[in-house]
């Protein structure tokens, strides 16, 4: 059996949790889903539409929003009560939070940011993206794990629906408020961000390749050639030569313009997500193996100082 | 404050990974590597804090013996001492292997705060952190911006996803994973090169007796699932080729 840990804040269940039962259902076996914390009887009975055998409404009365040590405490009880053979989340900033705690308190393998999983006959396998998703690993751990899986890894419409609703069991767990060492302040969004990339029709965006702040000068100019708004992968972000309203990526934007030209993104992981349904892809790096070309339509291996500034004079002649 | 930071040394960002005839691993005689770029932010954290509250900053690391380089570079940027788990084995390890090898050598030594980057550049299991914590017995809490010392206890601003963030209360001593751009690193001076020569680095060997909890069965390239246009020719040409690729096939361009 897999058990699923959902993720859910205040009754709005997160969308990739229905990514992790479809990753489940998909892996084989019965499912059960388990979903925790205040408001969690509306999520549990969205998620009793899935096919999978039975949904846990589990109960810790002390645990009103997110801890790690709260969430610890109640899923080690969840875990050790259901026994299953994997127990699967997914990759969310709350799994990377708890899960680790988790799984060395249970004493389960735990295999990060899986985009899938293969049967054979010593079991399930694995496969998680490594070195900067220039490469693919088939991991086998050694007994029950806990499993996290990639944003958008697994499409979450794939999910089979049940021909009726599955039962919904309510469990309790103990947890001791005194032992929670994290205090939460309530979550806060930083002044408006001034620019909004999620409406732009076309995007230039920035990576490490383009090695000097001063250079960003160059995709501005590409950007307002082509009509387009300058977007910047984190590193560049990070190191203050655009602001961080211009991040694309998991910890960014999230952006699906017509037109994505990515010059000098050598597209780890955590940028893709962020822009991967763009319509059109073009990327210019000088790296041919850079993970960008994977998902690019049209790609331009080589110098983008001297392609850049190619692009603009065909664009203006 | 008694502050350490745990590092990782993996192969530098430019190099490019090539698989091993067993297909478990890279080929990585001939990389050059370099200190996990996560992991400069939170010693950067670490050095800023000394500087404000004094105290110390120890560096650790698990890895092989090639690790003393990246340790050697944090006790030039600032570092008091290192201490070094050595062991061949460590460099293919999982996260838990490696922090239970690290809670051996830094558990006696009481730390007030642990800091660690996100996630290595190599593995990127991010996990050894918190798990860290678990083993060494404190308190933790991730993907930190901002971290604030008050009496006995830190507030810590957590980034959340979608551009949300979360101040957290943590009483110390604790774990705290950095998020890269909490800061702006330093770089080493000449100055702190040759006093990093001076600098202690402690070796340890590691726990006995660990069974890894996960194994690389099979590693490879990723299968292409999109079809890309490779265009090719001097700038001039391939810009030519772009634009009108872009007007009259994918149409995004008028």
């Amino acid at each position: 059996m897999i058990l699923v840990l959902a993720e859910q804040q205040g009754g709005t269940l997160n969308r990739a949790s229905w990514e992790t039962v479809a990753a489940a259902q998909q892996a084989g076996g019965p499912v059960k889903v388990a979903v925790l914390g205040a408001g969690a009887e509306v999520p549990a009975a969205e998620l009793a539409g899935a096919d999978v055998a039975e949904v846990l409404l589990v109960q810790a009365p002390p645990i009103e929003s997110y801890t790690l040590d709260g969430y610890v405490a109640a899923m080690v009880q969840l875990v050790a009560a259901e026994h299953p053979d994997n127990v699967f989340l997914p990759h969310t900033y709350q799994a990377r939070d708890y899960a680790p705690a988790l799984a060395v308190r249970l004493g389960l393998a735990h295999v990060t940011d899986c985009v899938g999983t293969k049967r054979t006959d010593t079991g399930l396998l694995f496969v998680r993206p490594v070195f900067q998703g220039r490469l693919l690993a088939d991991v086998a751990p050694a007994g029950p794990a806990l499993v996290t899986f990639q944003i958008g890894a697994v499409r979450a419409d794939s999910v089979t629906r049940g021909a009726a609703p599955a039962p919904i069991r309510t469990v309790a767990a103990t947890v001791d408020a005194a032992a929670i060492r994290q205090k939460p302040e309530a979550p806060f969004r930083e002044a408006k961000q001034a620019v909004d990339l999620t409406e732009a029709e076309r995007i230039v965006a920035v990576g490490r390749g383009i090695k000097a702040q001063e250079k960003i000068a160059l995709a501005q100019q590409l950007a307002a050639a082509l009509g387009a708004e300058v977007g910047a992968s984190r590193p560049i972000c990070d190191a203050g030569w655009l602001p961080m309203d211009r991040q694309i990526g998991s910890s960014g934007q999230t952006v699906a313009p017509k037109l994505y030209v990515a010059l000098g993104v050598s597209g780890a992981i955590q940028h893709l997500v962020g822009m991967k349904g763009s319509r059109t892809i073009v990327a210019i790096n000088k790296d041919p193996e850079a993970p960008i070309f994977e998902i690019a339509d049209y790609g331009v291996v080589g110098d983008l100082f001297e392609i850049v500034p190619a692009l603009i004079k065909e664009l203006q002649g | 404050m008694k502050i350490a930071v745990c590092l990782k040394q993996v192969p530098a960002r430019d190099w490019q990974p090539r698989v091993n005839d067993q297909k478990t691993w890279v080929r990585d005689q001939d990389a050059s590597f370099e200190l996990n770029e996560p992991d400069a932010y939170a010693l950067e954290e670490g050095l800023r804090l000394k500087e404000k509250l004094g105290g110390e900053v120890v560096v650790c690391s698990a890895g092989p013996a090639r690790v003393s380089q990246a340790l050697r570079e944090a006790l030039a940027r600032g570092a008091d001492r290192a201490i070094h788990v050595e062991d061949d084995g460590l460099a293919t390890a999982d996260a838990f292997a490696v922090a239970e090898a690290l809670a051996s050598a830094m558990r006696d030594e009481q730390f007030d705060l642990v800091l660690t980057g996100l996630q290595s550049d190599d593995q990127g299991f991010a996990q050894t952190g918190v798990m860290l914590a678990e083993l060494l017995g404190i308190a933790s809490a991730t993907i930190i911006m901002e971290v604030v010392v008050q009496a006995g206890a830190l507030r810590v601003k957590r980034e959340l996803e979608g551009g949300w963030f979360q101040w957290v209360g943590v009483p110390l001593p604790a774990l705290l994973t950095i998020q890269s751009g909490i800061n702006q690193l330093r770089y080493a001076t000449l100055k702190g090169i040759m006093a990093a020569k001076k600098k202690e680095i402690r070796k340890f060997a590691p726990p006995a007796g660990g069974s890894p909890r996960q194994q690389i069965v099979s590693l490879y390239v990723p299968e292409k699932r999109k079809h890309t246009e490779m265009i090719g020719g001097a700038a001039a040409d391939a810009a030519k080729t772009l634009i009108k690729l872009l007007r009259e096939d994918a149409r995004v361009l008028s």
